[in-house]
């Protein structure tokens, strides 16, 4: 199939939830580098309180990716909290009222996301954050998708181009968040916050991958 | 980790129940327990004062609560930021009708929270304008203001909105006095040892003995140089060396003065270093109107010590002198 159903779709979210977990410490330790070492502890905080919150017998992808928003915007705070929880409720709102999902309205939800993203924290391409990972990953999406007209095929390129975004991260100097007062210090490490969108965007791909191949 | 802490991951909970059962002349809960409020607010017909942050800080943020000083804090896990629901739910509690004026620091969390909560309120017809502290001369050269973070100098922002909401200043007089103080006020830190946030459980950055690093922000935020840690009459200097050429400040001028510890250095330290520099801020023809040293605004267990300078005219010095009443800071009107 070149779509999955919104009511089978909350498996994205538990497997976004269960690979923040297993790297909590894992993006603590990139974290701790050149920011103050919680990323990991305050994303898995998040993170697992949206498994206890979801019922995942009803759940559908709207809803999980709606109560991770809410989680995230209202519980979480620091900077992670506003950018993912925008990130989920832009996902959440571009699947509102869509019994299945394809890759354009896929398309859609990321490029929205991205944009959202952009206009809240003030970054661009190339300042050492998420976006270099996220931009380039929905970028790659669209013209894959453009392409060949195979969800899977983009969701492919999409995460190709996530890790080649996150490792791009290693030799730039961070411009804006906590990591932009160390100048030229913050140049050799991995930003945190692409390393956290890159493997969210995988994990999200390959549940994708899975529903599609279900169907 | 050398710590009174039960889970570390609960220090923030553990910590504001015992800062309400010791204050609570002052302070009270509100329904969200991230948010603090003054007993006195809100004042009907008057702007309320609101400001938040990261915890770790004590007495900064919730030590400011109380009479003629902040109405409602937002308050974060330890060194991140409150959450958008946070901020709004302190501008609701300290909304007299008259507006709100959210004082805080500039830190990427701290902005798109407030942004986000702002619009929340706005959509609820709660007006919010804020203001960004940025004192912190080390956290960006000079031209680029805007980028510099907020440190110590926030305490002065709040004392001046403060006290101009309580003399019944509109929300556009409360924003404009409380950013005359940010505007004309410059702070530096000097760090001697790191901090531990509890549930990191070790330093995540390393100030090697002998060694002091100039310019570093209160999160642990690398400064400007690392060097010999030297006498304390030498460190004063250079300390007030980068203060006072960033605004500039000018033989003749009126300042207030605010030595803070970063969290473990004795006071006694604090007052060694406040004795040289007073004699060189008077040697440079500038008149002290008022000082504070103390553990204003700390950084959990680090040594070290923050100078913070604010140039005064005849409305910040009312405003400064104007009395309050709170944990973090109680004085009596001149």
């Amino acid at each position: 199939m070149n779509s999955f159903a919104n009511r089978d779709g909350a498996v994205v979210v538990r497997e976004m939830i269960r690979v923040i977990g297993e790297n909590r410490a894992y993006l603590s330790e990139i974290d701790g580098a050149i920011g103050d070492g919680d990323h990991g502890v305050n994303m898995d905080k998040g993170f697992s309180l949206c498994l206890s919150r979801v019922d995942w017998e009803t759940a559908d992808f709207t809803t999980a990716m709606k109560t991770l928003s809410r989680i995230l915007l209202m519980e979480i705070g620091g900077s992670m909290g506003p950018i993912y929880g925008t990130f989920f409720d832009q996902i959440a709102k571009g699947a509102k009222d869509r019994e299945r999902i394809d890759g354009s309205a896929f398309s859609a939800m990321l490029g929205s996301a991205a944009s959202e993203i952009e206009k809240l924290g003030g970054a661009v391409r190339g300042d050492k954050t998420l976006l270099d990972s996220l931009l380039p990953a929905v970028e790659a999406f669209d013209a894959s998708f453009e392409e060949t007209g195979d969800f899977a095929k983009a969701l492919t390129a999409l995460q190709a181009a996530a890790e080649e975004g996150r490792e791009s991260t290693r030799d730039m100097v961070a411009r804006v968040g906590r990591a932009s007062r160390l100048g030229e210090r913050s140049r050799g490490v991995l930003d945190a916050g692409a390393t956290s969108c890159c493997l969210l965007l995988n994990s999200m791909a390959e549940s994708v991958k899975e529903l599609l191949k279900e169907e | 980790m050398q710590r009174f802490v039960n889970d570390p991951s609960m220090a923030v909970e553990d910590m504001l129940v015992g800062f309400l059962k010791s204050h609570g002349d002052l302070v009270e809960g509100t329904e969200n327990p991230r948010v603090l409020k003054s007993r006195t607010a809100p004042v009907k017909g008057r702007v309320g004062i609101v400001t938040g942050g990261g915890s770790g800080h004590k007495p900064a943020f919730i030590g400011y609560l109380g009479r003629n000083l902040v109405d409602a804090v937002a308050v974060g896990e330890i060194f991140s930021s409150p959450t958008a629901k946070a901020f709004y739910d302190a501008f609701a509690a300290a909304d007299g009708g008259a507006g709100v004026a959210c004082l805080y620091g500039n830190y990427a969390g701290d902005n798109m929270n407030v942004k986000m909560a702002r619009e929340l309120a706005e959509e609820d017809g709660i007006r919010v304008m804020t203001v960004v502290a940025n004192d912190d001369v080390p956290s960006a050269p000079k031209g680029e203001e805007k980028k510099r973070r907020g440190v110590a100098g926030e305490i002065f922002m709040w004392k001046a909105g403060g006290a101009k909401a309580a003399l019944g200043g509109s929300l556009e007089e409360v924003i404009a006095a409380a950013q005359k103080a940010v505007d004309n006020t410059r702070s530096v830190g000097v760090g001697l040892t790191p901090c531990t946030i509890p549930a990191v459980g070790k330093p995540n950055f390393a100030i090697e003995p002998g060694t002091m690093e100039v310019g570093i922000g209160h999160h642990g935020e690398p400064g400007i140089a690392v060097t010999d840690l030297t006498s304390a009459d030498e460190v004063a200097k250079s300390m007030v060396d980068i203060v006072l050429p960033d605004l500039p400040f000018k033989e003749g001028d009126e300042v207030a003065v605010l030595l803070s510890g970063l969290g473990a250095t004795p006071v006694m330290e604090l007052y060694i270093l406040y004795g040289r520099m007073a004699a060189l801020l008077e040697e440079k023809g500038l008149t002290i109107h008022r000082s504070y040293v103390g553990n204003y605004f700390t950084s959990l267990e680090m040594m070290g010590a923050t100078l913070t300078v604010m140039k005064l005219d005849d409305e910040l010095k009312e405003l400064i002198d104007f009395e309050a009443e709170s944990m973090g800071l109680t004085q009596f009107g001149r």
